[in-house]
């Protein structure tokens, strides 16, 4: 056990070492990349991933994916936009309720498909990525939620801050991965997804309810990505039927997997998370500094996400045959 | 939901079974994409100009702005036998096969807010909202007149091959170099933010990151007009970097409101769909005729002329928004 | 089709009727839809009917149904790739690209033809070589592919040149060329799968692979094979997406994995492996294009077009799970 602790360790800070190079080569060419105006940015960019990326390193974890989350955020965010559209007079927290249930709800469908019809969740997701976003476009008639119709105090909560200058928007964020932390280290729901992820056929054996913890993982995706959807509204200022949202899956996914959590199920901590997700935020803030354009964005996060697997599994490889080693 | 796609549908129906008995003109406009709130004032000038004059009115667009995604409706629309079709093209030349064929079948094709340049055989004529010779002139004037004629501007663009702004900003280009009046400004860089809000943002930043003395921001987009005036109210330098480009009223107003943006351009993009329904409906009745030098009357825009290069503008100049006059539109 | 109920059935359960052979099938529910689809679309609007524009849709995402044939293959023998969407973007830019850059059309398709191969074997090297699951390691390559196809060509759209343009114009009895192609793909690979040793062995592979590896089949190396396949075919559907579009941009068939996977599964490939044919590929690529042109042509949003799909997929997968559990054992 500390065998596998210690190579986690080690894999966190080896993300840590990449973080620091990075930052340090950038800065070398242009020096103001390592000012506290740049960390901002970078932390500004980061939150909704953030938040996205926790959702999905617990449903990797249980060895399951989630390619709807993206879906989900979109329909939570129109879902609150028509709220504030409709309902002009309504006080504005009440929209992160609504926004979270309506993110919940449709994770516990995803999930209700998973354990009902015991289908590989990637293929459903796939489903409900399409699904979900159609609904999106039919609830709000394929029309996008101007800046006007966003309460000021939620568009306030991207700039404004209830200490050190830090927006609320990124307090968030870590207050999320900071309950994800406690969920999944100390609570007896986060052993059973690591149990149920590195050994779904013994889960059973181990008391362990499969249908009810596979529909609580994905239900608490939905939420957090809800979640995420109404802090979406509060960064842009809009809600858009087609935009919100759309490829955030691929994002969150490669941040999840830099971040050392295991494909496999069962393995992944929430500080490689966060540094996975903070190594994108760097890599997303310096390339227009750099001049690189943003259309290599894209190949960039396709290739860290290969690269991230094929560590995975050199790591993973070695584990077990140190671990067999030390047996004999 | 479901129940009203069905009365949608039936809808379709009623209405197309209408068109056999009346001659009415069919006009279908294809729109770059669905929830693109742009669209949704020009939408309205086909619809309020179809009400008045006798034409039938529909509009579809695809889900993304994909260079192909409109052939699939465009080929419905001619499977439809639709008179007219109006289209914001996605790609200067992905649609040519399919305009081809819509042409051969008698079919007017007109590219409206922006044109397939290159590929102008492929469409009957073009309705543009401006003298696009013009904008980028007016948009140093603008930024000029902000930051007093004095400092260094950049461009924040939508994507590095958008057709109309890369021809704006050429003109922008060429007022600078020849302009005595703004030789104190310099364009010290053009960043492309794609059109979307994130990467805009991003783009932005940079920009203040890389050009600490930046006076001016010229962001001739509606996205990227947006994005740049949310940074520099996050940061609160309103004062120091002025932004100004093109942009919709009801995205900007706020920023108006509140003392980040001065003033910024657009044009009526209800004025195109106005126009293009009664330009449409004169081409298939013979009243008008669709040759370069020709002029035709249209209420409320008065005499039009028909450019070089089946080419036509809804309006001579950029309207100008600011604290004043902001309220008074509403797209 | 014939292949899938290999020969030794057990006789310890009670035969089942003919009748039930026949009918409790995947590709009879496809098939039901179908007849549904085109019965629903010409109520939905009266210019569907129209077999010309029936097949002038169908040209539109042959290239797709091409693929989706392959895929199921890939599926068939336990796995699944969600990059040729991505693939036929990226070979379409880099035939597009070389041409462009004045090396000869031939030649430029070859190079072409040759990046998709080189992609197949990237998936099969991660999939098969490092035994990482296909699913996410497409996830990988899909998101690789598209970025590079942006990054080669920008937000540019490349033009291909006059004398290659239009395979969709060309007729061979009056149907256009893409929708010959796809039959003809359909016919060998349904063979393929069907009659040769090959066929039965990838069936095999999906049903059981440790028991497959005891029957001395290399499973391995018939993976990387089909893994292969579907690279070389996502190239050619790309330059064949080409040549009808005139133009080549990075985000061709965006998204369209989608749409592969929905018809692999909704012709009643089993998501497990092992199950599966291509006639039933073949009849769901019918059936989409008859419901999302019979949607098109009536004018409805086009978000009720997506909404359709993500719906069909899930229910797709049910019903076959559901007909697969029956009529297993």
């Amino acid at each position: 056990m500390t065998l596998v602790r210690s190579i986690l360790l080690r894999r966190e800070a080896g993300i840590v070492v990449m973080i620091f190079a990075f930052c340090l080569a950038v800065g070398l060419y242009k020096p103001h990349f390592l000012t506290v105006q740049s960390l901002r940015i970078i932390l500004l960019l980061v939150p909704l991933i953030m938040i996205g990326a926790m959702a999905q390193m617990l449903v990797l974890v249980a060895r399951h994916v989630d390619l709807s989350i993206g879906s989900i955020l979109g329909f939570s965010a129109m879902v609150v936009g028509l709220m504030y559209r409709e309902f002009p007079d309504i006080y504005w927290l009440v929209g992160f309720p609504v926004a979270i249930l309506t993110g919940a709800f449709l994770g516990l469908g995803n999930g209700l498909l998973v354990t009902i019809f015991r289908l590989p969740s990637i293929i459903v997701t796939l489903g409900t990525l399409s699904l979900y976003r159609g609904l999106t476009f039919i609830i709000s008639d394929a029309r996008q939620i101007n800046r006007s119709v966003i309460p000021t105090e939620l568009k306030a909560m991207s700039r404004t801050s209830p200490i050190f200058d830090i927006p609320w928007i990124i307090l968030i964020a870590f207050g999320v991965a900071l309950m994800t932390y406690v969920v999944a280290r100390h609570t007896q729901l986060g052993r059973q997804i690591y149990a149920l992820g590195s050994n779904p056929e013994a889960a059973p054996l181990r008391g362990i309810d499969v249908a009810k913890v596979t529909l609580v993982v994905f239900t608490l995706a939905g939420a957090l990505s809800g979640l995420a959807g109404i802090l979406y509204a509060s960064r842009w200022g809009f809600v858009n039927p087609s935009n919100t949202g759309a490829g955030f899956e691929f994002q969150v996914i490669a941040a999840v997997v830099i971040g050392g959590v295991s494909i496999n199920g069962g393995v992944g901590t929430v500080s490689g998370t966060v540094l996975g997700v903070l190594l994108l935020g760097c890599v997303s803030a310096a390339l227009p500094l750099l001049g690189i354009p943003g259309s290599t964005q894209n190949a960039i996060y396709g290739a860290v996400i290969l690269i991230a697997l094929l560590i995975d599994r050199s790591v993973r490889q070695r584990g077990v045959t140190s671990l067999s080693r030390a047996a004999s | 939901m479901l129940k009203k796609s069905l009365l949608a549908a039936t809808a379709v129906l009623t209405l197309t079974a209408g068109t056999s008995t009346a001659e009415d003109i069919d006009i279908v406009f294809v729109g770059k994409n669905t929830g693109n709130p742009y669209f949704d004032s020009l939408t309205q000038g086909f619809v309020d100009a179809c009400e008045v004059i006798a034409c039938n009115f529909e509009f579809v667009a695809p889900a993304t702005a994909e260079a192909t995604s409109q052939i699939p409706f465009l080929e419905a629309q001619i499977q439809r036998g639709v008179d007219v079709i109006a289209i914001s093209p996605n790609s200067p030349d992905a649609l040519n096969q399919v305009f081809q064929s819509a042409r051969d079948q008698g079919i007017i094709v007109l590219t409206v807010n922006g044109d397939i340049t290159g590929n102008e055989q492929f469409r009957d004529a073009t309705i543009l909202p401006t003298d696009f010779t013009k904008v980028g002139a007016d948009q140093i004037e603008m930024v000029g007149s902000l930051i007093g004629y004095e400092g260094e501007i950049a461009i924040l663009s939508a994507t590095t091959e958008a057709p109309d702004q890369n021809f704006w900003i050429e003109g922008m280009n060429e007022t600078l170099a020849n302009d005595p009046k703004y030789a104190n400004m310099t364009l010290v860089a053009t960043v492309y933010g794609d059109d979307q809000p994130e990467k805009s943002t991003t783009e932005m930043e940079a920009l203040l990151a890389n050009f600490p003395n930046l006076k001016g921001v010229i962001a001739p987009t509606t996205v990227g007009i947006a994005a740049a005036a949310q940074v520099v109210q996050s940061r609160g330098i309103a004062d120091q970097v002025k932004v100004t480009g093109l942009g919709l009223p009801s995205e900007m107003r706020e920023f108006v409101k509140d003392g980040t943006v001065e003033g910024f351009q657009l044009w009526s993009p209800y004025n195109e769909g106005w126009l293009a329904s009664y330009f449409a409906v004169g081409l298939k009745n013979g009243t008008m005729t669709n040759e370069v030098g020709g002029t035709f009357e249209v209420p409320n825009l008065g005499t039009i002329t028909i450019n070089e290069g089946n080419s036509i503008n809804t309006q001579a100049a950029l309207t100008t928004f600011n604290a004043d006059n902001i309220d008074d539109f509403d797209f | 089709m014939m292949n899938s109920t290999p020969a030794p059935t057990r006789e310890l359960a009670p035969a089942r009727p003919t009748w039930h052979i026949v009918l409790v099938r995947p590709e009879t529910m496809t098939f039901l839809l179908l007849l549904f689809g085109l019965v629903g679309a010409s109520f939905l609007s009266p210019f569907f009917l129209d077999a010309g524009y029936i097949l002038r849709s169908f040209t539109l995402t042959a290239e797709m149904s091409i693929v989706a044939l392959v895929l199921t293959m890939v599926v068939i023998s336990g796995e699944i790739d969600l990059s040729p969407a991505a693939n036929m973007a990226l070979s379409a830019c880099i035939f597009a690209w070389v041409q462009d850059a004045g090396v000869p059309l031939p030649i430029a398709v070859i190079v072409g033809l040759l990046a998709g191969l080189a992609m197949g074997a990237l998936n099969a090297f991660m999939s098969i070589r490092m035994q990482l699951p296909s699913i996410i390691v497409t996830i990988g390559t899909l998101i690789f592919f598209r970025g590079l196809a942006q990054v080669i060509a920008g937000d540019r759209s490349i033009r291909v040149p006059d004398s290659f343009i239009g395979i969709n114009n060309v007729m061979i009895a009056g149907i256009p060329l893409p929708v010959v192609i796809f039959v003809l793909v359909a016919i060998l690979l349904g063979l393929v799968l069907g009659t040769t040793a090959v066929g039965r062995q990838i069936y095999q592979i999906g049903t059981n692979q440790q028991a497959a590896l005891h029957a001395g089949i290399n499973a391995k190396k018939i993976k990387v094979g089909l893994f292969l396949v579907l690279g070389l075919v996502s190239a050619a559907a790309g330059i064949m997406a080409a040549s009808r579009l005139g133009s080549v941009r990075y985000d061709l068939v965006l998204g369209g994995e989608l749409q592969m996977v929905l018809m692999a599964m909704l012709g009643g490939t089993y998501i497990f492996g092992g199950r599966g044919t291509i006639l039933g590929t073949f009849l769901a690529a019918w059936l989409l294009v008859i419901v999302s042109t019979g949607m098109t042509v009536a004018n409805l949003l086009p978000a009720i077009q997506l909404t359709v799909l993500g719906i069909l997929l899930i229910v797709a997968i049910i019903a076959t799970n559901f007909i697969y559990a029956r009529t297993q054992r």
